[in-house]
């Protein structure tokens, strides 16, 4: 059996319906509503597991599911050599955000990363701990951050109402998904010209570490449905 | 290579240190890591392990041995001091594949005032001849000769303080120096920033910019506004002096013939003359304790990548294949001033790693 994970509740997993459901291969929930369990039709072989997006990514690099969807932006942020434990499969066209930094409009001196670290310098220097920047996005904050030679910051933990933190001076600058900027904005933020870090999207993807041995077939039919070629894995 | 034979490698080197006159001292496995994260940024988060202690805070398990022993030594060490140690270091290895993310490190180090050439070449001459016999390949540098170079460019003091702060993040250090030398154009950005900078005063921009929030402060915000605005103005460092920077980044010679390179270069660049002649006492110290100068590798931008803040000579062993070196080591006086809170001492150590030599020495 083929074990597939799917975002368990909100558009996410109203999108991956619609994308499978388009391509002939039915999803539904089964059972009452608020029930996690559901079922596909339309391909054989295919067991369906409704899963929290954000632990789609640690099921796939352990192996317990063969493939899931999940945003582009989670399997990165949590999976190192995060293209050796997965492999992608295809990209689903929604869930489009970017992965930012943003610091304060009134930053008028600062308009890229260049100018984010010499301000941290500064800031460091003044205040006496490094500029503070909000996220829960810290392996690919962390990364891009080291790639492009910025130092003297600090990242700290923000699960949600990221873009608050400024105000509520607990951070200096934040790194955050956004689709429009419009929460920035409202939050008197601006987003550095250099400073994607990731364009994510929903993405399907499959488990390197999965015991394929009794979820080829399964894999091999549902490729084929879906006009994808079957991964090497 | 299994533990005990690894384990006995170690005590053998750690025997060795100490019958070189260094006192055993012990270090805590856990480290407060608001100190380590200070010193070495967030960078060390992908590195060191973290836990948390619901009294003492963030906590990380040691990932070296030079800020517990600097710690130890500036609270209540004896001046000079000779110490060496033995024990685990943890390392988190962010990628897949086989290097360990627990080893024994067995390290010596040396804090004296008195002459610190003679230390240098004290702790190399130490290590060549406990690794003698290895078919090692030894590196020597020296980041002191690079940083002098560059405070004594004859350029803005902003400037010298960038390229300062970035010497051990090569990438961001030439990025700098290009532009400031003029070999970059200005990026669209930074000339887009500075035409609205033109626009009107720092006060007026901060206010038409929109609500204030945050802790930076509008003067901080004005000060470097007025920054940007300098330095846009300064001149290039002059292409002559750029291009003996340049060369001096790439130089790799044996030590004898980068002595009489940068000899060639001084009258260019004297500013470099104290370091180039500490280089040479340094040589006369190494030779005098045996070591083979002439055929001594030496590269300029050794130590710069290491998370290590090494301000002056610097050294590796390199064994035939394996990745991280076998013993590395180097000067840190700077880290001292860091961790002492206004005291300072010329320190200068290193440490190996038994169980790569281990390895070696069953592979042999």
């Amino acid at each position: 059996m083929l074990k597939i994970g799917v975002p368990s509740k909100g558009r996410l997993m109203e999108k991956t319906f619609d994308w499978f459901g388009a391509r002939g291969v039915t999803m539904r929930q089964t059972g009452a509503e608020r029930e996690y369990s559901g079922a596909v039709d339309g391909v054989e072989g295919v067991e369906l597991v409704l899963l929290s997006a954000g632990e789609i990514p640690r099921e796939l690099a352990a192996g317990r599911i063969h493939l899931g969807v999940t945003g582009s932006d989670l399997v990165r942020d949590k999976l190192a050599d995060w293209d050796m434990q997965v492999a992608e499969l295809a990209k689903l066209g929604f869930g489009h955000a970017d992965l930012i930094l943003a610091v304060p409009s009134v930053w008028i001196d600062v308009d890229t990363l260049d100018d984010l670290d010499a301000a941290a310098a500064a800031f460091r220097a003044r205040h006496g701990f490094r500029l503070r920047i909000a996220t829960k996005y810290h392996r690919l904050v962390r990364e891009f951050l080291t790639a492009n030679g910025v130092a003297d910051y600090q990242l700290v933990d923000s699960q949600g109402a990221t873009e608050g933190t400024v105000k509520n001076l607990t951070a200096e600058a934040v790194a955050d998904i956004t689709s429009t900027g419009e929460t920035l904005r409202a939050n008197h933020l601006k987003i550095l010209s250099d400073s994607v870090i990731h364009r994510s999207q929903a993405t399907l993807f499959a488990a390197r570490a999965a015991d394929w041995s009794q979820a080829g077939a399964g894999l091999a039919a549902l490729c084929e449905k879906l006009g994808l070629t079957p991964p090497a894995l | 290579m299994t533990k005990p034979a690894i384990r006995a490698e170690a005590e053998r080197l750690f025997a060795a240190f100490q019958a070189a006159g260094a006192v055993a001292v012990e270090a805590d496995l856990l480290l407060p890591a608001e100190t380590l994260l200070d010193l070495y940024g967030e960078d060390i988060r992908a590195r060191a392990y973290v836990t948390s202690d619901p009294l003492q805070g963030e906590m990380m398990l040691r990932p070296d041995f030079t800020v517990p022993v600097v710690q130890a030594h500036m609270a209540h060490g004896a001046d000079p001091a000779r110490y060496c140690y033995m024990g685990e270091v943890f390392r988190k290895q962010a990628h897949l594949g086989n290097r360990a993310s627990e080893y024994l490190q067995v390290g010596f180090e040396v804090f004296d005032r008195s002459a610190p050439e003679a230390a240098d070449a004290e702790v190399f001459a130490l290590f060549s001849g406990m690794l003698a016999g290895l078919g090692l390949r030894a590196v020597t540098g020296d980041i002191g000769i690079l940083m002098a170079a560059v405070r004594g460019l004859d350029t803005t003091a902003r400037r010298k303080a960038a390229l300062l702060r970035h010497i051990w993040r090569p990438k961001r250090f030439r990025a700098l120096l290009d532009r400031f030398a003029g070999r970059e154009a200005l990026p669209a950005a930074r000339a887009g920033l500075l035409a609205r900078l033109a626009q009107g005063s720092p006060e007026d921009l901060i206010a038409q910019a929109g609500g204030f929030v945050g802790l930076r402060g509008a003067d901080e915000i004005a000060a470097r506004a007025q920054a940007l605005i300098e330095d846009a103005e300064a001149a290039p460092i002059k292409a002559p002096e750029a291009a003996l920077l340049y060369d001096l980044l790439g130089l790799q010679a044996p030590a004898r013939a980068a002595l009489a390179h940068l000899r060639g270069i001084t009258p260019m660049l004297p500013a470099i003359l104290p370091a180039v002649d500490r280089f040479e006492t340094r040589l006369e110290a190494l030779a005098a304790r045996g070591i083979a100068v002439e055929g001594l590798a030496f590269e300029a931008s050794l130590g710069r990548t290491s998370m290590e803040y090494y301000d002056g000579f610097v050294f590796s062993f390199h064994g035939p294949n394996a990745e991280p070196p076998i013993a590395s080591g180097g000067r840190y006086d700077a880290l001292t001033a860091v961790l002492g809170q206004g005291r300072s001492i010329p320190a200068v150590g290193g440490i190996i790693r038994p169980h790569l030599v281990a390895a070696l020495r069953g592979a042999m």
